[in-house]
């Protein structure tokens, strides 16, 4: 046995003997536990403890485990295949014990009626896992993996396979569980009773797929509707984004770099802020709306309530993701082929249509895609927004905490919603997997991209230049609305707003923060700080594995790691909810619970950024260290590590911006101690006070704003050094 | 290497910091589903006035109800305050919360005595609001339309695409209405009524509350809601006229619930106790909250609707607060109401 495996083993014992077993109610990391009773009190006791003082003995087999291979290694000279079998079978029992333990006897004895029938009623109860437990379990987790290493699999190598084992284990807990246990609701009654029948009597309603207003009836299901607007949505973010990117690109346009930045908006955007803008803009007493209403002396509308609203509220935050999509796809049309075309007397406008578009087809269709997911999952623009005209995302957050309070009903709900979204995830991945528009074959490009035939040219200057002013003119308005006493009503300049979310004064005890908005800001910042950079590790990981290594089941293995891209918010937080309440993993009112679901739900982000960046290195500098004798942990710290952080940065800003923006799954998620930003901001909107929800808006803009400047001055020498290492290994 | 060792080690670091405690003194989990403001003001005071640290979350009635519902096996909550009763009767119908007779209810109204009776003490009334509509006047002029003054005159034609009311499955205030049309007409005209007011809706909001925000914004003309946030509307100086309806209306009555199974019980009694006195009370007017309060002695606004020139049906709380109640009018309403052409 190597060290590692040693390493764990005592770790493990650590755990069980030393560590409280159960969770602590000051936290995981509060310590009052040392001081108060430990090691006899119940409450405090590590494992061992517990056992010695004859309670909680279903503990009892868990050390079998660990001492199994100490005794059976230490003691014995047989081959490395059966020391590869031992470790496997403790940790595989140890790990196995810990799951049914821990999910048959919960807070009340046994979980299941069925347990009870057959054991008896049991007087006793644990907890969610603490400290203890954790340990062990990861104990269990990387003896196994040490075994399957050791019976040859991934070529033996113990670093690998663990963290495959690793990632399985996480991607299996933090998302496959809650959403199984989510689902499950679905099939039961309102007693917990499983039934077939139920499921589809709540399935089929017609609530859902009603199609009554084909035939002249008033509403149509929410799935049509959910259905209807992302493939409008879809179609014409598209459309916009690709006349942003042609003009961007091909129409020597000045101001090019201006159109980039817009990218960055969507993300930087809090939800809600673009809805309340669009109210205030085309509402019944919205600026637009009034002003048509008297030039034309007509009676003013609530049009924009519906789908109109929600329509063009998204439009503003998808399209600039349509055109970041397609700006890298109409870039990378080779010119060559575009100069075979002329040379051969096409017109500009033939060239276009047979040779530029069809190779941009594979963009397109990503964008398509794109957009048509965003649409399905966007919670904040149909709540604000949505009228009569009702939504999947929506009426999910409803059916769980309006007043009928049906869980097996947005489960359900839920089940649609991931229908359309795992079917438009399975169509892209088809889509680009199988045909090739390769034009970069690696000989030199030398030439330029063609002008765009006028008649595209002028479509596109116009739209863009419309678009683009529409942008600015809401993103103007967010700003400024933030500084009026009442929006509409009263549009005297005030810092009012900003002093009562961001006062700060001095009191006796020196600066003191006494805006309402200071507690929720600190604990986004933290919150987002937290999870950023662990984002990026999981995800950087998961793409090294996914690129360098080779194993069974790699296929199955990256789309579980990329299936919650495709998972709404809203069903990730009612799942977490259900299934993060009660032991054996009691997450729920911590900050940590917020952690892990920025994690697992930005982690796709992280892992296709490491993807991109891995490719780019060559294969050969890993195995040059390997070959001087490095590890694989050494190569990965040493040498690939170093050279990605263009990818590592990448991942970092963009989860830190997200899980400062986020609000579907957290608004489940938040609770006294950790308020977030946005779940505060839905607050002051119900409340009516858009001054201040929008004032703390662009207070969360601005900062996300300098974080975005800040890293990419930060990847741009990243990438000068990213050369110099590569020809240094090229020469 | 240094630096990418940081990076490494930042998250724990932060991961500490995000998960320790500040205070291991004593402390109280409260969940409020009152305004923001007041729920805060009651935090801070009983913060200042006990020592107890306080944290606090802010949910809707329908969110608190079902966050405990979600956390019953392993309650994190020690006291549930304000929202509109009928979730707490339910809490209390599905034994989430435990019962609780303050020495200070001899201090209470009547009615508040009354409603912690019906449930067996699990629950116990705070405050009340009347029923009723809010209109606003310059929407109410640009359009010509004449001034309403009871239930029936939002039946009108002319009125059609200016009513607005919550959506009785999402919100307990438009349940309130829906139950309080149904009393005061009987079922089958009061469903009539529903259908008639169908009519003229020009959305069904999600939250209770949304249709007098709305209509404050000049967004919308007349909404549906408790008389007390119409108030607060005009009260923040937007042209909102609060009408009480001739024919006579219901109310609600606000809710404080003690969670059953909690881990501070007895401060969770404390703060109970705390928020039933005349002086805690008095000082939801610092937040323009404009209910009736539960103890005798608290003052009220001049401004607050007075419940005693109110006409005010006889609100059967038990029955229409009763799951299978709610159950069946809901359904009757999605069925006969929801579906017909506005």
């Amino acid at each position: 046995m190597n060290k590692s495996t040693w390493l764990w083993l005592v770790l493990g014992l650590i755990g069980f003997c030393l560590l409280p077993w159960y969770v602590q109610e000051d936290g995981f990391w509060g310590f009052e536990w040392l001081v108060d009773g430990y090691p006899f009190d119940p409450d405090y006791a590590p494992g061992l403890f517990l056992i010695l003082q004859g309670e909680k003995l279903w503990l009892a087999p868990i050390p079998v485990w660990l001492l199994l291979p100490i005794f059976a290694l230490a003691f014995s000279t047989r081959s490395d295949r059966y020391s590869a079998n031992v470790l496997l079978l403790a940790g595989l029992l140890g790990l196995t014990w810990l799951a049914i333990q821990g999910y048959s006897i919960g807070l009340r004895g046994w979980n299941y009626e069925a347990l009870t029938a057959l054991f008896g009623p049991l007087e006793d109860r644990q907890f969610g896992m603490g400290s203890g437990a954790l340990l062990v379990a990861a104990s269990f987790l990387f003896i196994m993996t040490t075994g399957i290493a050791g019976r040859g699999a991934v070529n033996g190598d113990i670093f690998v396979v663990g963290a495959i084992g690793l990632i399985i284990a996480m991607v299996t807990v933090f998302i496959f569980f809650p959403i199984v246990q989510m689902l499950s609701s679905a099939l039961r009654d309102n007693d917990g009773v499983y039934s077939l029948g139920i499921f589809a009597s709540k399935f089929f309603d017609n609530k859902i797929w009603g199609l009554s207003c084909i035939q002249g009836g008033t509403r149509c299901g929410v799935a049509w509707n959910s259905l209807f607007l992302a493939i409008l949505v879809g179609f014409s973010t598209t459309a916009l984004g690709l006349a942003f990117a042609l003009v961007a690109t091909r129409s020597g346009f000045r101001f090019g770099k201006m159109l980039r930045a817009l990218t960055v908006l969507p993300i930087i955007t809090p939800p809600f802020v673009i809805g309340l803008a669009i109210i205030l803009l085309f509402g019944l007493s919205g600026s637009i709306t009034q002003f048509v209403a008297d030039l034309f002396d007509l009676q003013p509308t609530r049009w924009v309530y519906g789908l109109p609203g929600i329509y063009i509220a998204q439009m503003l935050s998808f399209t600039p993701i349509a055109f970041l999509v397609l700006i890298g796809v109409v870039e990378g049309v080779s010119p060559s082929m575009e100069e075979a075309a002329q040379t051969l007397r096409a017109s500009k406008w033939q060239t276009f249509r047979t040779v530029s578009l069809p190779l941009m087809r594979p963009g397109l269709a990503n964008a398509f895609l794109l957009g048509f997911i965003e649409s399905m999952a966007d919670f904040g623009n149909p709540l604000v927004l949505g009228g009569n005209y009702d939504v999947l995302s929506t009426e999910i957050f409803f059916a769980i905490v309006g007043a009928q309070n049906d869980q097996g009903k947005a489960a359900v709900l839920a089940i649609a919603l991931l229908i359309f979204t795992l079917t438009a995830f399975y169509a892209q991945r088809r889509w680009l997997g199988n045909k090739s528009y390769t034009t970069k074959t690696g000989k030199g490009d030398g030439g330029m991209h063609v002008l765009l035939p006028k008649r595209i040219l002028m479509p596109c200057y116009f739209i863009v230049l419309t678009w683009g002013t529409f942008t600015i003119t809401v993103y103007g308005m967010i700003l400024y609305g933030g500084f009026v006493e009442t929006w509409g009503l009263n549009n005297t300049l005030t810092f009012k707003h900003y002093i009562t979310a961001f006062g700060i004064g001095f009191n006796d005890f020196g600066l003191h923060f006494k805006g309402a908005a200071w507690d929720s800001f600190w604990t986004t910042l933290k919150i987002a700080a937290t999870a950023a950079p662990l984002t990026a590790i999981v995800g950087l990981l998961t793409a090294w594995l996914l690129v360098r290594q080779n194993f069974a089941g790699k296929q199955a293995f990256e789309f579980g790691t990329m299936l919650s891209f495709a998972i709404p918010g809203t069903v990730i937080g009612v799942s977490y909810i259900l299934a993060f309440n009660v032991p054996p993993i009691e997450l729920t009112g911590t900050g940590a619970i917020l952690v892990i679901s920025f994690i697992f739900r930005n982690m796709p982000v992280g892992v296709r950024a490491g993807i991109a960046s891995m490719s780019q290195i060559d294969k050969s500098l890993d195995e040059a260290s390997l070959t001087l004798g490095a590890n694989t942990w050494r190569t990965f710290t040493r040498i690939i590590l170093p050279l990605m952080r263009p990818a590592i940065l990448a991942a970092l800003v963009f989860s830190f911006v997200r899980a400062m923006t986020a609000i579907s799954a957290v608004i489940f998620l938040v609770s006294a101690e950790y308020n977030m930003a946005t779940s505060y901001i839905i607050g002051r909107v119900e409340n009516n006070d858009y001054g201040i929800a929008i004032a703390y808006s662009s207070v969360l803009i601005v900062v996300m704003l300098t974080v975005v400047a800040l890293m990419q001055l930060l990847v741009g020498r990243a990438n000068t050094r990213r050369r110099l290492a590569q020809s240094g290994s090229n020469g | 290497m240094k630096k990418s060792r940081l990076l490494f080690l930042a998250p724990f670091v932060f991961a500490g910091s995000v998960s320790s405690p500040l205070h291991a003194a004593e402390k109280l989990t409260y969940y409020c589903s009152a305004q923001e403001d007041w729920c805060q003001i009651m935090a801070t005071g009983f913060e200042e006035a006990t020592g107890i640290k306080v944290s606090m979350t802010r949910k809707s009635s329908g969110e608190t109800l079902a966050q405990i519902k979600a956390e019953s096996s392993n309650p994190k909550g020690d006291i549930w305050w304000g929202g509109t009763g009928d979730p707490h009767l339910q809490a209390a119908e599905e034994g989430l919360t435990v019962a609780y007779e303050s020495p200070l209810n001899a201090e209470q109204n009547d009615w508040a005595v009354k409603q912690a009776a019906s449930a067996d003490f699990k629950t116990m009334g705070i405050y009340s609001g009347a029923l009723g509509y809010g209109y606003n006047e310059e929407v109410l002029k640009a359009n010509d339309l004449p001034v309403p003054a009871c239930w029936a005159d939002l039946l009108k034609p002319e009125y059609k695409g200016h009513v607005q009311m919550a959506n009785p499955n999402s919100s307990g205030t438009a349940y309130t209405t829906l139950a309080t049309i149904v009393q005061l007409f009987g079922e089958d005209e009061g469903f009539e009524f529903m259908k008639g007011l169908h009519k003229n809706i020009n959305q069904y909001t999600k939250s209770g509350s949304a249709p007098i925000k709305a209509a404050a914004r000049g967004e919308n003309t007349i909404g549906i809601v408790f008389m007390h946030d119409a108030v607060k509307q005009a009260a923040s100086g937007f042209p909102i006229k609060v009408v009480a309806p001739c024919e006579g209306t219901g109310y609600e009555i606000g809710g404080m619930s003690l969670i059953k199974d909690s881990r501070n019980p007895e401060n969770a009694k404390k703060f109970f106790d705390w928020a039933l006195t005349a002086e805690v009370q008095t000082r939801a007017l610092e937040v323009k909250a404009f209910q009736v309060m539960s103890n005798k002695s608290a003052t009220s606004s001049p401004m607050a609707p007075d419940l005693a020139s109110i006409k005010l049906i006889d609100y059967d709380f038990k029955k229409y607060g009763s799951s299978a109640e709610r159950k069946r009018l809901l359904k009757k309403w999605d069925d006969e109401v929801s579906v017909l052409p506005q």
